[in-house]
């Protein structure tokens, strides 16, 4: 037999399974499709409205939004319908909350897995994350009819729009991945998601216009990348004029995210089978 | 390829173990320990950033200094008791969790199979779950999907492939779960004890498979209990104790030695110092085979209850008695000194000792406890082992090994039949 062809495992401490190891992540890839698959599978079991919940999140939020912020509060919206312009904004939100916070408890929530065979942990964040992509799809059908129903069509800039949503995914995906291994020590990180992304939301241009923000706060505020991403988001859609800064900061922000959850991520997932 | 599959050198893993803090006395401490927790776990967490890993009392060795080779092909069994090191080993060569010290080079590719039906999903039909869990266990979706009616075929659920396995019974259950893990084909195999679920017809089944796999080549490290399948299945074996790797050659030796030199369960309980006041001390209870403490057996051996105890007044009808409890802490049976012999005695003052002889051959396979007691018979208890006597029986020998069909009962006596042909049909 040639022997060069064997693959050789070696098993060291500190020392095997670190690393990115990039190709491993490529020959698990299958795994990532039936986890995804799997979860889009039992999320609407044994509900009645099934897939509509999908529908329903961002459609109530976005009415209770345009009641309370719109009418009530006269939130400006940059001369907007209110309802188009704070849907525009939950889309990518709803897509980047979920995703944090599915990711963030994704670990724990499959720890007979960690605890009971190898495969790049990694997938198990990612793969969570992936069951907001089939929802934000959902969701994204309502925005089509909102803009028919109100004339709004986007412009050139929409072409800017998946970059933006990848942008998002890389964002929600470090944040998930350093709370996903935060959580697998400290349960706490269960209670703390959700208000985190109560602020998160408010610290976020979404019920509002980046524009009530004083034009010399603006580079602090896209220091949140969530600031940026979606007010360019909501630009390329609804054909406005677009702010190169602030995506370029906010863009950067989310890239060194996704850095630093990885970071974190590999560092501590030599504990996970230990201490889950 | 003669390069060992696997190399593993001075292999260690350290666990850290929580610190057990002293108990609460009241109402009041408990409820301060309670608001103060957070404090107290905010300040562990800042002080495991200065920890170093030097040695600390908290730290405990799930494994230490084991070191051995195992060639292509070759089929070794892992025995030892419960914490003996085991599962920890598989977990560290199925990379789960890391080794504290040491290496390991394996050459082939790994799969490990720690549990039966990793990754199943309840609401998952039969065929999705076969490629999840296929996937999760490391096979490409085209291998599963030209293995799938084998599995099918070899779980026996075609019937039911496209129903929610919530709705399979656990025996189907099992046995699809099995039967994909069965199929996977990783050059090296690093299996626990799966073949213990299951009914006695499918483990007979998952038997023959996993023969059939040492067969193709493949290198296969297999733990279990079951005694006579690893007999059966490995040429070679470990013996794992206390973290250590206390021997390691020929399955059948090294099962010999783990069933003669295990003491380490509680086969023998001594009283320290007088306890006062009582008019017979049980000095002494052990379980015995060949004159010497013993907590492992088969089924075709016996086993004796020793009993050493002091009379200290003159007693009139004092019996010793022990109860045989099984892992449930069902009583089997009880049985006394005086059975067969119901002359009230008198025992005079001076040591004596008791000894009851067992035989197995009815017990399944299982932990079993034994309570030591002494008393009068409706007059009063003189005195009570506080420690249960614990023993194993390993099964080699009983109907339901040699049929491989399953059996009800809580033991299980082989009784020979008569059978005669009474009226011939000419």
């Amino acid at each position: 037999m040639n022997g060069g062809r064997i693959p050789e495992t070696i098993i060291e401490p500190g020392g095997g399974l670190a690393g990115l190891q990039l190709r491993e992540l490529w020959d698990y890839r299958e795994l990532l499709r039936f986890l995804v698959v799997r979860d889009i599978k039992v999320r609407y079991k044994q509900t009645v409205l099934g897939g509509l919940w999908a529908i329903l999140q961002p459609l109530m939020n976005m009415v209770v939004f345009t009641i309370f912020f719109g009418h009530l509060a006269k939130i400006p919206s940059d001369h907007l319908p209110y309802p188009i312009f704070v849907y525009t904004a939950l889309l990518p939100w709803q897509f980047f909350s979920s995703g944090i916070s599915s990711s963030g408890n994704s670990l724990v929530a499959n720890s007979h897995l960690i605890s009971k065979v190898y495969f790049p942990r990694m997938i198990i964040p990612a793969a969570s994350l992936g069951v907001g992509c089939l929802d934000f799809l959902i969701a994204f059908i309502i925005l089509i009819l909102m803009m028919i129903h109100y004339g709004i069509y986007p412009g050139l800039g929409i072409f800017l729009f998946p970059l933006l949503m990848v942008l998002v995914a890389l964002a929600a995906l470090g944040v998930g991945m350093i709370l996903a291994a935060l959580n697998v020590t400290y349960r706490d990180f269960r209670y703390v998601i959700p208000f985190l992304i109560q602020f998160w939301l408010f610290a976020t241009p979404v019920i509002y216009p980046v524009s009530i923000v004083p034009v010399q706060w603006r580079w602090l505020i896209n220091l949140n990348p969530m600031a940026g991403l979606i007010t360019g988001i909501r630009s390329s859609l609804l054909n406005l004029p677009i702010s190169w800064p602030d995506i370029v900061i906010s863009g950067a922000m989310s890239v060194g995210l996704f850095m630093i959850g990885i970071y974190y991520f590999k560092k501590m997932e030599r504990r996970f089978a230990d201490i889950i | 390829m003669n390069d060992p599959a696997m190399r593993v050198e001075n292999l260690g893993k350290r666990y850290r173990i929580g610190s057990v803090n002293e108990r609460n006395k009241t109402f009041r401490e408990a409820v301060t320990d309670k608001i103060t927790a957070p404090w107290r776990s905010m300040k562990n967490v800042f002080r495991k950033q200065a920890d170093t890993g030097e040695e600390r009392s908290d730290h405990i060795w799930a494994l230490k200094d084991v070191s051995f080779e195992v060639k292509h092909g070759e089929v070794v069994g892992i025995i030892g008791r419960n914490g003996a090191g085991k599962s920890t080993l598989l977990k560290i060569l199925s990379r789960i969790t890391e080794p504290t010290e040491g290496r390991v080079v394996m050459r082939g590719r790994v799969g490990s199979l720690l549990e039966v039906g990793t990754g199943f999903h309840s609401e998952l039909t039969g065929e999705e779950n076969i490629y999840l869990s296929g996937t999760i266990l490391g096979m490409r979706s085209n291998e599963v999907s030209r293995k799938f009616d084998e599995i099918v075929a070899f779980a026996e659920v075609e019937k039911f492939i496209y129903t929610p396995v919530k709705h399979y019974s656990s025996g189907m259950y099992m046995r699809l779960a099995f039967a994909v893990a069965a199929h996977l084909e990783p050059e090296i195999l690093v299996v626990d004890e799966v073949l213990s679920v299951g009914d006695a017809q499918f483990q007979k089944k998952c038997l023959g498979k996993m023969e059939l796999v040492g067969r193709e080549g493949r290198t296969v490290l297999f733990v279990s209990h079951n005694m006579s399948a690893i007999i059966s299945l490995c040429q070679r074996g470990m013996l794992l104790e206390n973290g250590r790797l206390e021997a390691m050659g020929d399955m059948h030796k090294v099962v010999t030695r783990y069933l003669s030199s295990g003491t380490a369960l509680n086969g023998n309980f001594t009283r320290q110092g007088n306890s006062g006041g009582k008019k017979l001390e049980i000095k002494q209870a052990s379980i015995e085979k060949n004159g010497k403490i013993c907590t492992l057996y088969y089924n075709s051996e016996s086993m004796v209850v020793r009993i050493t105890y002091a009379v200290l007044t003159r007693l009139t009808g004092a019996q010793i008695a022990i109860e045989l409890l099984t892992e449930s802490q069902e009583c089997l049976f009880s049985t006394t000194n005086l059975d067969g012999d119901y002359e009230k005695r008198e025992l005079d003052p001076g040591s004596y000792v008791a000894e009851c002889p067992i035989d197995l051959q009815m017990f399944r396979q299982g932990t079993y406890y034994i309570r030591v007691t002494s008393s009068i018979p409706n007059r009063e208890m003189l005195d009570t082992v506080d420690d249960l006597l614990v023993f194993e029986v390993y099964d080699d020998s009983s109907p339901l090994l040699k049929l491989g069909q399953n059996r009800h009962g809580i033991i299980l006596p082989l009784i020979r039949w008569r059978h005669t042909l009474n009226l011939p049909l000419t």
